[in-house]
C-alpha cells in the first residue's frame, strides 16, 4: 500500500483486545446498514465485561452481546428487532432481572444523534425540538428543559455529549491508515467516531490511498481520527454492506426464536462465537447462506472533480 | 414465509383480508399529501399504495435519511438497501431529523403504539410501571419528535380494549392535549393526529376537542364492534358512514407489488 502514513492495521482479535476494556462505553453504530456483528462478536468472544453500550438502535447485534453478558448498562433511542419485533436477551434483563439487572437510559433517535454531535464538536449540550409533552425527560434525567437565551420564548430541551471511549464503524473500503468511505446509509457513524476516545474501523477492502483521493467527497472518517483498521469482508451478516452483500432478512426473523429461549441463545452463542476463532470461519460455516445475499450491480456515474494542475 | 396461495389467512367474503381494508383506508388518507414520512411494516405499504393511487407526486422519505425513495421491493425494514438505490437523496440522521423533519418540511407521517389514548397520545416504551416493566416495548425511535413536527400525524393500528385505552401507561409520543387553546399555543409545526385507521374503522379528530371521533366503520363491522374493542365510548361522526371497500386496482396492487408473499397483508 501506497500513503504515507504508518499502516494501522491490524486483526480483530488485536483491535478489540487492545482498544475495547472492561468498564468502557462502547459505540457500535450503522443505522439497520453497516452494523459490525464482527466486531461484537469478538468482544463476546474476548468476555469484555462491564461495557455500556451506545447504539441509536441496539438491533440483534446488542441482543447477542447482552445475553452474552458483556454489558452493565445500555444507552439507546430505539429497542427492537426492526421489521420482526422485540430483543428478548434484553427484555429479559430489564423486565425480569435475568440473569442480572441491565441498567437503562434512554433518548429518541434525533436526540441521540445530537449526543453524537455534541459529542464530537466539544459542546457541553445539544439543544432540540423534542420532548414536548412527552414522559421521556421524567425517566431520564439528562434530557433537560432550556429557555432560548435570547429571550423569543422559545423552550427546547438540551441533551449532554456523548463521548463514547471506544467507537467501532464497518465501512466498505479504507486505507491501511484509517481513511474511510461510505456509501448507503450514513446513520450517524461520523457523528460518533469523531466524538469517540478511540475509533475501530472494520471494512470489507482495504484500498490504496489513490482509491480515496479519486473521490473525497466520499470519506466519511479520515484516517487521523483512526487507530485501528481491520479488514474483515462481510463483518455485518445479518446486517449488510451496500454493493457487497444484502441484508439477511431471514436471520433477523430466526433471531425471534433464539433469542426467546434462553438455552437456544446459549446454544447459539457457543456454536457460532465461542466455538470460532473468528469471523472468518463464520463466514466459511455460513456456506451456500451467501448465495441468497448478493448484491448485485449497480453502479453510480462518475464526476468530474477536475484537473488544475 | 407462506405464499399468498398457500396462507391460511382470513379472507372475507367479498375476497379481501381486514389488513388490506386497513391499508386501502389509510393510503386514501394521504392523498394530495407531497412529503410523507414512512415506518416500517404497514405504513411502508401504505404509503407505497399511496404513491401508486391517490398520491402519485408522493415523496417517501425514510428515517435512516433517505428522501425520495423508489423502493422496488418491500423492505423488511426502514434501513433496507433497496431504499437507497434509485433514492433521490441519503443524508446522515442529523440532516434528516434536523433539515427536513425539525424545520417543518414533512406534510404527514406514520405512527402506531401499543396504546393510544383519545386524544392520540401514544406509548411505544413501556406497559406496567417505567421502573419494573411488564412489558418493555422498543421505545420512542424518532416517534417523539416526528409527532411533534410533521404537519399532521396519521395512526394506523389494529383494534383493541387493550390498546385503545382511557390512560396510557407512559406516553413517549404527545398527541392532542384535550385543551383546543393549549393546542394552539403550542407553536408546533404539528397539528397532532388527525386520522386514526384499525382494522374495524376510520376515526378522524374533533377540531374543537381534539377527541377521537368515529368516521366510518368497515364492511361487516358494526358501531358495536368498535365499542367493543376499545377503552372508551367514542364519539360519533354526524354522518356516520361504512368504509368503502378496497378497490380492485388497491387490491391489485398490494398482492401484486406491495406484498405479494403476504407477510403484512395476510
Amino acid at each position: 500500500m501506497s500513503g504515507r502514513g504508518i499502516s494501522k492495521q491490524t486483526t480483530m482479535a488485536e483491535a478489540v483486545g487492545q482498544l475495547v476494556r472492561d468498564g468502557d462505553t462502547v459505540a457500535i453504530e450503522g443505522f439497520t446498514h453497516l452494523i459490525c456483528f464482527a466486531a461484537g462478536h469478538e468482544i463476546i468472544r474476548q468476555r469484555k465485561r462491564d461495557l455500556t453500550l451506545a447504539r441509536m438502535t441496539p438491533d440483534v447485534i446488542y441482543d447477542q452481546m447482552i445475553g452474552a453478558g458483556v454489558a452493565r448498562k445500555l444507552i439507546f433511542s430505539w429497542l427492537g428487532n426492526p421489521g420482526v419485533g422485540s430483543l428478548h436477551a434484553v427484555r429479559r434483563r430489564i423486565e425480569q432481572a435475568d440473569p442480572e439487572p441491565l441498567e437503562i437510559e434512554e433518548y429518541s433517535h434525533f436526540g441521540m444523534v445530537c449526543r453524537y454531535v455534541a459529542g464530537a464538536s466539544n459542546l457541553p449540550f445539544f439543544p432540540i425540538r423534542s420532548y414536548y409533552e412527552s414522559d421521556i425527560p421524567s425517566v431520564n434525567p439528562n434530557i433537560k428543559p432550556m429557555a432560548s437565551p435570547y429571550d423569543d420564548g422559545t423552550e427546547v430541551y438540551v441533551v449532554p455529549p456523548l463521548r463514547p471511549d471506544v467507537t467501532i464503524v464497518h465501512a466498505q473500503r479504507a486505507t491501511v491508515t484509517g481513511d474511510t468511505q461510505i456509501w448507503g446509509l450514513l446513520g450517524c457513524q461520523k457523528e460518533a467516531a469523531f466524538a469517540a476516545e478511540r475509533v475501530i474501523v472494520v471494512c470489507e477492502e482495504v484500498v490504496d490511498e489513490a482509491v480515496i483521493r479519486r473521490d473525497p467527497n466520499r470519506t466519511a472518517i479520515p484516517g487521523f481520527v483512526v487507530d485501528a483498521v481491520v479488514e474483515q469482508p462481510f463483518a455485518c451478516h445479518p446486517s449488510y454492506a451496500q454493493g457487497y452483500y444484502d441484508r439477511d432478512n431471514a436471520f433477523y426473523l430466526e433471531w425471534e426464536r433464539i433469542s426467546k429461549d434462553p438455552e437456544a441463545l446459549e446454544r447459539w452463542l457457543k456454536e457460532w462465537v465461542h466455538g470460532l476463532e473468528g469471523h472468518a470461519e463464520y463466514v466459511a460455516r455460513m456456506g451456500q447462506r451467501w448465495e441468497g445475499l448478493r448484491a448485485g450491480e449497480r453502479l453510480s456515474g462518475e464526476v468530474n472533480y477536475g484537473d488544475y494542475s | 414465509m407462506t405464499t399468498r396461495d398457500g396462507r391460511d389467512a382470513p379472507v372475507s367474503q367479498d375476497g379481501y383480508t381486514k389488513n388490506e381494508m386497513m391499508i386501502a383506508a389509510s393510503a386514501r388518507t394521504l392523498a394530495g399529501e407531497r412529503v410523507c414520512f414512512v415506518g416500517v411494516g404497514l405504513p411502508n405499504i401504505v404509503c407505497n399504495l399511496a404513491q401508486r393511487t391517490v398520491s402519485p407526486e408522493l415523496q417517501l422519505v425514510y428515517e435512516a435519511g433517505v428522501f425520495g425513495a423508489r423502493p422496488e421491493r418491500l423492505p423488511l425494514s426502514i434501513g433496507d438497501p433497496t431504499l437507497v438505490s434509485g433514492s433521490t437523496a441519503v443524508t446522515s440522521m442529523f440532516e434528516l431529523f434536523a433539515f427536513y423533519l425539525q424545520a417543518g418540511l414533512i406534510d404527514a407521517a406514520f405512527l402506531g403504539g401499543a396504546q393510544i389514548d383519545r386524544f392520540g397520545n401514544l406509548n411505544t416504551t413501556v406497559i406496567g410501571d417505567y421502573a419494573a416493566p411488564k412489558v418493555r416495548l422498543p421505545g420512542s425511535g424518532g416517534a417523539c419528535e416526528i409527532a411533534i413536527h410533521a404537519r399532521r400525524i396519521l395512526v394506523i393500528m389494529r383494534q383493541a380494549k387493550r390498546s385503545f385505552v382511557e390512560d396510557l401507561d407512559f406516553r413517549t409520543s404527545p398527541g392532542h392535549s384535550g385543551d383546543p387553546a393549549h393546542d394552539r399555543a403550542r407553536g408546533w409545526f404539528g397539528s397532532g393526529p388527525t386520522s386514526v385507521v384499525t382494522d374495524l374503522a376510520t376515526f378522524g379528530f374533533d377540531e374543537e376537542t381534539g377527541e377521537m371521533t368515529l368516521l366510518t366503520v368497515h364492511p361487516g363491522v358494526t358501531i358495536d364492534d368498535v365499542r367493543a374493542n376499545m377503552g372508551w365510548d367514542p364519539r360519533l361522526s354526524g354522518s356516520l358512514d361504512e368504509t368503502p371497500p378496497p378497490t380492485e386496482d388497491e387490491l391489485r396492487l398490494i398482492r401484486t407489488q406491495l406484498d405479494p408473499q403476504g407477510m403484512y397483508t395476510s
